[in-house]
């Protein structure tokens, strides 16, 4: 549902708008953030230098010498005028995560278990049983937030976050998951581990996941992770 | 990118932080990819076009000092931006014009007399490896640069640059274009969509206060100290940030947001500083002071357009 005072055109600078579609977070404002981000890349074209897409917006980043805040705006409103939301088909594409559930892989498994009053078992299926989709990618290129969790897995991030999370750490934080593309500092509770590849300078498109994308995590055993290429230490 | 790559200098002593800066990665940020380019787009932009480079060409920005190279061949440079106590040999480097420096010729930075970013642009342009159609160099996402994984320059790398056919003399920038960066200094801010939600006596604050430049200060924002801003709105839900944006987390005290921002994030914002306004920041000390100046559309974007007019 889209709120009465929505959608609005915000200032972001000289040189961008933000899009605001909506104020909450739910599955199906991605038909409509996909399908306006595909209309503005038609009518703006050699103007449009970036688009940002996340939960409830979408930022809008133009040329500032080919083109004027005024222009940008009345494009964005005529666009807006007529925006359908994008079929159902036409976005989101499946990707299968294969993830070594391990208390190795997954230093925080246990205690996500002890929070959530669940065995380590309960987690693991509760957590591999959905299909999830891409609100947003941001924190590190190609780091895809990902939603929703089952209720019963909400968890708060660690108090510190650890300097250093392995590449294709597989973690839960609030009501939403992701895997961590590379080695960087973390917040959130880890929980497996995935050996799939999810940012390559040299991959066609360079993140495997995109705004609007469905994910579904397949438990494999170390054996298999290695097999994949994964690296366990 | 070009097929022939000399090698220009080799580096015989690092600094602290010296990246090779084209113009910035675009069209990639919807990617979690961020921006990079230039932090003082002034300067940097000033550096090529002294050296007769096109718009985008690749320059070095030397943060703090601290580096020294050594020619490998006769080489045109330009120096802009901050006074880092540079010397060509044994004089002081002279900035903001054309310099013909010779084969063994060294250039050392010392440290920071006058702002705080340094750019070295050479004639024909710094050859990096080209990443994402950048070789902007961000070493937190391990991008850009001369060897294309986002290393900030090393002892003995080597620094290729484009043959080049004609090598400009005795230009100089005029003068009202060489920045003193340590005069207290107006930020123009273009109010955003939160504005309204900040307490009156913030928004008095925001625009009437000294503002300190803080500490934690690098290439993804700038922390500034001062009255502490309150704001009706906590967090909001994670959204595109953009260049200069000024966003103010619970402890009231706002951080700009400069080249190598997140892309994404959820505190609410002033607004944004306009590119001009950021790259000045830049070239900001910690413990400088600064105010900010509500700008307005119009404004900035006649003062952007006639900036950008000499170079593109």
């Amino acid at each position: 549902m889209k709120p009465s005072h929505l959608p609005c055109l915000e200032r972001a600078g000289l040189d961008g708008w933000m899009v605001r579609l909506f104020d909450s977070i739910e599955e199906n404002n991605l038909m409509w953030l996909t399908a306006l981000a595909r209309e503005c890349e038609k009518a703006f074209g050699e103007t449009l230098v970036d688009l940002v897409p996340s939960y409830t917006t979408l930022l809008v980043v133009f040329d500032p010498i080919r083109t004027t805040p005024w222009e940008a705006r009345q494009q964005l409103q005529d666009i807006l005028a007529r925006l359908k939301p994008a079929e159902a088909g036409a976005s989101g594409k499946l990707h299968q995560l294969p993830t070594w559930y391990d208390p190795e892989t997954g230093p925080d498994l246990e205690r996500v278990a002890g929070l959530s009053d669940l065995s380590v078992e309960s987690v693991i299926e509760a957590h591999n049983s959905r299909e999830y989709r891409v609100f947003a990618l941001g924190f590190a290129p190609g780091f895809g937030f990902m939603g929703l969790l089952d209720q019963s897995l909400t968890c708060p991030r660690l108090d510190t976050p650890r300097q250093k999370v392995p590449a294709g750490s597989v973690a839960i934080a609030g009501q939403q998951t992701a895997a961590y593309p590379v080695v960087t500092p973390g917040g959130w509770n880890l929980i497996g581990r995935t050996p799939t590849r999810l940012f390559d300078r040299n991959l066609e498109g360079f993140s495997l996941l995109r705004v609007g994308d469905r994910v579904k995590f397949e438990p494999v055993d170390q054996a298999r992770f290695e097999e994949l290429g994964g690296d366990p230490e | 990118m070009s097929a022939t790559r000399l090698t220009g200098f080799r580096v015989s002593r690092a600094g602290p932080l010296a990246l090779l800066q084209d113009a910035g990665r675009f069209g990639v940020r919807h990617l979690g990819v961020t921006q990079g380019g230039p932090a003082d787009l002034h300067a940097w932009a000033w550096a090529n076009h002294l050296t007769d480079n096109p718009w985008g060409s690749a320059a070095l920005e030397v943060t703090f000092g601290g580096l020294k190279l050594v020619a490998e061949r006769d080489l045109t440079i330009a120096l802009t931006g901050a006074d880092l106590g540079i010397r060509h040999n044994d004089k002081a480097a002279p900035r903001w014009r054309t310099l013909a420096i010779s084969k063994g010729n060294t250039l050392t930075f010392g440290t920071p007399v006058n702002g705080l970013r340094s750019y070295l642009a050479v004639a024909g342009g710094f050859c990096g490896d080209s990443v994402m159609g950048s070789a902007s160099c961000v070493v937190r996402e391990q991008l850009g640069g001369f060897d294309g994984q986002g290393t900030s320059l090393r002892e003995n790398d080597a620094l290729t640059v484009n043959p080049v056919k004609n090598r400009p003399e005795g230009r100089v920038a005029p003068e009202a274009e060489q920045r003193d960066y340590r005069q207290t200094t107006t930020l123009d801010l273009l109010p955003g969509a939160q504005v309204a939600a900040f307490a009156g006596k913030s928004l008095y604050d925001a625009f009437n206060a000294q503002w300190q430049v803080d500490q934690r200060a690098d290439r993804m924002g700038v922390r500034l100290t001062g009255p502490k801003l309150r704001c009706s709105v906590a967090s909001l839900v994670s959204e595109g940030i953009s260049l200069g944006a000024v966003q103010v987390p619970p402890d009231g005290q706002p951080i700009a947001l400069l080249n190598d921002r997140q892309t994404i994030g959820g505190y609410p914002r002033l607004g944004n500083l306009t590119p001009l306004a950021a790259s000045r920041l830049a070239q900001c000390m910690p413990g400088q002071t600064l105010q900010l100046r509500a700008a307005g559309i119009d404004q900035a974007v006649r003062q952007h357009r006639k900036f950008m007019a000499g170079f593109r």
